[in-house]
């Protein structure tokens, strides 16, 4: 590390990693087929293949309650001995009232915890991760849990509702020497850029179209990757993977070839053709993917994107404990193959879409 | 029902936790004062695995006030691998899908709400045992 970047990147006093990391994915699938004949006659290009639609009895606190219990199961610790649960996403279910508490109670972390819900568009759950780093990484607690996750908004016929999916990912920070993936340092990219928003009492987002792309998405996570990379010595053929958040399939191959990655770097981690964007759990579950499939030694390079705007990158060394954590909780591969079509109908039900 | 009364239940309809019997050591759910099996007094908590299988099930199309939401819906008994049987609803499932003998997995899930502006109920359902590679 030079000197020139000590204040920039974030590397905590003790070494810190994931102990324990889970998925959840529903398993009701929209095709993107289904928005473009309901909306464009049929005649419309679409972003990805499909996206994951929660069912009626799902939602981020249920959601958030698997993802976490699968997280648990690889880290194998005892519940109680969790400090914080922290939830980020734009689909809490209630506007005044944690989701965490909720979640806490139902793993058993409950009383002697932390809880609180996050919120920073599709960036709120690695926020989270990052406060978790800190918060272990400084002794004030052994584990925390950081969730992203989301039943993504999208209004009926606006280009969001193609993606606009969900799911989301569990990760328990804890001591390095307990981890199946080391943090080798963080960083944060921040700028008041307001390239999608939704107001408060309003039940849909709304976005800057074409601004969400250069100045937005583009610009923050290249120079969030490019800073890490930078402070940290490290050049893209250096990792195996790498994980972006990923609104559409086209985002994310952009700025992987921007910064240097191959396709192959990529492919991994790229869930969104198969479950859509789920907000705040889109890179977060990508990395679940990327861990099943890691193995010890390997290196990941996470970068998330949250509206309004900034960009959180993450670089992981991945240790020996991971191939024994594989198998103790079901991977992100088999929530994505457990998969039942529906049709846009269903989907409206489901999604709360029809008024009467 | 009041809000104290689903406060009060809330570890047992999150998690699935009942109780041991310190006596003749009989699996108890819902928790209780006196163990079913032997009479005497039962208090310690047990985390049940979650892991049982269908004894028994209906279809319910017509659904009761506060469950419509969801209609239609599949409630089951089902016998849990540790010996009770519970009555609760299975989920993630089409509703011609299950048999008798099927083997579940407990989920927490919502079970409904308390109208507009009440507060979300969660609690345990069964589904199929998710299948892993």
């Amino acid at each position: 590390m030079t000197e020139e970047h000590e204040q920039t990147i974030m590397q905590p006093k003790n070494p810190i990693g994931f102990v324990g990391y889970g998925a959840y994915i529903p398993r009701y699938r929209l095709p993107a087929t289904e928005v473009a004949r309901i909306w464009k006659g049929g005649a419309a290009g679409t972003p990805i293949d499909e996206k994951a639609v929660a069912g009626l009895d799902e939602d981020v606190i249920t959601m958030s309650i698997e993802a976490a219990r699968n997280a648990l199961a690889r880290a194998q610790i005892n519940p109680s001995d969790i400090r914080a649960v922290w939830v980020g996403s734009e689909s809490h279910p209630y506007s005044v009232k944690p989701t965490s508490t909720v979640v806490a109670e139902a793993i058993g972390a409950t009383p002697h915890t932390l809880a609180a819900d996050w919120e920073f568009a599709c960036k709120a759950g690695t926020e989270a991760v990052q406060a978790a780093i800190g918060f272990t990484g400084s002794g004030m607690a052994r584990y925390a849990l950081a969730i992203g996750m989301d039943t993504a908004q999208g209004r009926p016929g606006d280009p969001l509702e193609y993606t606009a999916g969900a799911g989301g990912a569990a990760y328990i920070l804890g001591p390095a020497d307990e981890s199946l993936a080391v943090v080798e340092g963080s960083y944060s990219y921040t700028t008041d850029t307001p390239d999608f928003w939704r107001r408060a009492d309003e039940k849909y987002p709304s976005h800057g179209e074409r601004f969400t792309g250069e100045p937005a998405y583009f610009h923050h996570i290249t120079s969030s990757a490019q800073e890490l990379m930078k402070a940290l010595g490290t050049k893209p053929a250096d990792y195996t993977f790498v994980v972006f958040h990923q609104p559409n399939t086209k985002f994310p191959q952009r700025v992987a070839k921007t910064l240097g990655f191959t396709p192959e770097q990529l492919e991994a981690g790229l869930l969104v053709p198969r479950i859509g964007n789920v907000y705040a759990g889109s890179a977060l579950v990508g990395l679940t993917a990327v861990l099943d499939a890691a193995k010890p030694d390997d290196r990941i390079l996470l970068v998330s994107y949250g509206s309004g705007a900034g960009s959180d990158a993450m670089s992981l060394h991945v240790t020996e404990r991971v191939l024994e954590c594989h198998k103790l909780a079901p991977r992100t591969e088999d929530y994505i193959n457990r998969r039942t079509e529906i049709d846009y109908a269903t989907y409206a039900r489901f999604r709360g879409k029809l008024s009467q | 029902m009041e809000i104290t009364s689903h406060w009060r239940i809330k570890k047992q309809r999150y998690a699935l936790v009942g109780e041991v019997c310190p006596h003749c050591s009989a699996k108890i759910f819902p928790p209780r004062d006196i163990c079913p099996e032997c009479g005497d007094e039962a208090k310690d908590h047990y985390q049940f695995s979650g892991r049982g299988e269908v004894y028994s099930y209906t279809t319910l199309y017509n659904a009761p006030a506060g469950y419509e939401e969801q209609a239609p819906y599949t409630v089951a008994m089902v016998q849990l691998e540790e010996g009770p049987l519970v009555t609760a609803q299975l989920t993630d499932i089409d509703v011609k899908e299950p048999e008798v003998g099927m083997p579940v997995e407990m989920v927490t899930r919502k079970l409904g709400s308390e109208g507009d502006r009440g507060i979300l109920i969660y609690g345990y359902k069964f589904r199929p045992v998710l299948e892993t590679a």
